[in-house]
């Protein structure tokens, strides 16, 4: 049980420079779940995500968790369509985020040697993270990430560019960190994945939150029109 | 062409035998440009993370001013310092005047905004990239500050010697508050010029090669020892 969620958006809006790129969006995300965010490119899955994380300047509305910000600001992570590498070995990298909340090096080392071995880069953990192959920098990033034990888990994308086997690799691992509680909200393209891993979709169009249903639902019998061409291939915008 | 080949051979000359003149000299530049450089990046590193990091009102101005200040006239600056610290001026009771610690001071001055300029020109990339990441780690500004610093310190380390190269070549500022005082204020800048005002040109340029080569060899021995572009490494 994650005691910032539920998460409610009321009347949400995002602008910049005088153009609306999210809302007014009102939803709420309840405790359990792994949330998918689709729509087609430019929708604003990305400004949406990064809408709740708090990144980005609300124009308009509210976006509450059941905590204050800023205890709700720590228990977050994101994890970047293209992973952000820390000009540093793959040990530091994912030392990183415990050692800013002041976790003893010894710990954060151990704590890093264990993820590392989780996601096979045991052999390069004292090698720069920027001799890393496309898959193992979004695993590492990954896991940089959830070493914090986020209690929310924010995820833009972050098999856009992977190959079938990266992939199953970084569901294996969200699917674990959803089972250990941790709530999860990933924009994804791919609907393969999203009949995977959602147990509800949110579908965005222009900004607009067209439909927010359980998965099954979404994929069986969705209630819009655009949601329905989008299933079904077709080109919309 | 032989005041040159003059000057080279009485440069070496001057090296191999060890001058104790010479290494007295050398060992003062040194001295007087490695503390003004130490106490400019302290200054001038975080500040110009800092400009990279903070958005505030009049940002952009503080910029354009530190930008333009890496063009102050050296003597400008030796003038502006001889005042403050001269008897009469508001910090005489300190008896810096004619000091190495007023050429420190000079040089100081001249370097910061080269230092910091550089400095935020490069930090200010790596936070482009770092930027969503830091920000989404719910980092303070000082862990933005000093993982910039950190991740940054190859590029930080070229301002540094960019400062370096400025201050130990200076000459008008330090000849004005330090004096050119023999065995005190005497460096291998002032020491050159006060040569060629004798007419002396062959040991002139004799410490004019010991300077460049002092500048080359601490330039390469840093690189060295921080391994800057080795394959594979940030």
């Amino acid at each position: 049980m994650t005691s910032m969620m539920p998460l409610v958006v009321e009347k949400a809006q995002v602008r910049r420079r005088g153009k609306v790129l999210i809302g007014p969006v009102n939803f709420t995300l309840r405790t359990l779940g792994f949330t998918i965010v689709m729509g087609p490119n430019g929708s604003g899955k990305t400004s949406l995500l990064r809408m709740l994380h708090g990144v980005v300047r609300l124009a308009d509305g509210t976006v509450s968790w059941a905590c204050d910000e800023i205890s709700a600001r720590a228990k977050q992570a994101f994890v970047f369509q293209n992973p952000v590498m820390l000009r540093r070995s793959v040990c530091d990298n994912l030392t990183y985020p415990l050692r800013i909340q002041n976790v003893p090096r010894k710990i954060a080392n151990a704590e890093a040697e264990r993820w590392a071995a989780r996601i096979g880069l045991t052999q390069v953990l004292t090698r720069s993270a920027a001799v890393l192959s496309g898959g193992e920098k979004q695993k590492l990033a990954l896991a940089r990430a959830l070493i914090r034990k986020p209690e929310v888990l924010f995820l833009d994308e972050p098999c856009a560019s992977l190959d079938g086997r990266a992939t199953r690799e970084i569901e294996t691992l969200l699917l674990q960190a959803s089972a250990d509680g941790t709530r999860i909200i990933m924009a994804t393209h791919d609907m393969g994945q999203a009949r995977r891993l959602g147990s509800e979709v949110l579908f965005i169009l222009q900004g607009k939150l067209h439909e927010f249903s359980p998965a099954e639902v979404f994929f069986e019998n969705p209630k819009t029109d655009a949601a329905r061409a989008f299933l079904n291939g077709d080109i919309i915008e | 062409m032989s005041d040159i080949l003059d000057g080279v051979m009485q440069g070496i000359w001057l090296l191999v035998t060890l001058d104790p003149e010479l290494i007295e000299i050398t060992l003062r530049s040194l001295r007087i440009t490695v503390s003004a450089l130490l106490i400019a990046s302290a200054i001038a590193l975080p500040l110009g993370a800092l400009l990279a990091v903070k958005r505030f009102r009049f940002r952009r101005v503080v910029i354009a001013v530190m930008n333009a200040l890496m063009g102050l006239p050296p003597v400008v600056v030796g003038l502006c310092v001889y005042i403050i610290l001269s008897r009469s001026g508001p910090l005489g009771v300190l008896g810096l005047l004619f000091t190495p610690s007023a050429m420190v001071i000079a040089q100081v001055i001249i370097i910061v905004p080269l230092v910091a300029s550089i400095a935020h020109q490069s930090l200010r990339d790596l936070w482009s990239e770092y930027h969503d990441l830091l920000i989404s780690m719910n980092t303070s500004q000082w862990q933005r500050i000093s993982t910039l610093l950190w991740d940054g310190r190859r590029a930080l380390l070229t301002a540094s010697l960019a400062g370096f190269g400025r201050a130990i070549g200076e000459v008008g500022a330090i000849m004005v508050v330090g004096g050119n005082i023999d065995h005190v204020t005497r460096v291998l800048t002032t020491a050159i010029a006060l040569e060629t005002g004798k007419g002396d040109f062959g040991l002139a340029l004799g410490l004019g090669f010991v300077l460049i080569f002092m500048a080359l060899s601490v330039n390469l021995a840093i690189h060295y020892l921080t391994r800057t572009e080795v394959e594979g490494r940030w």
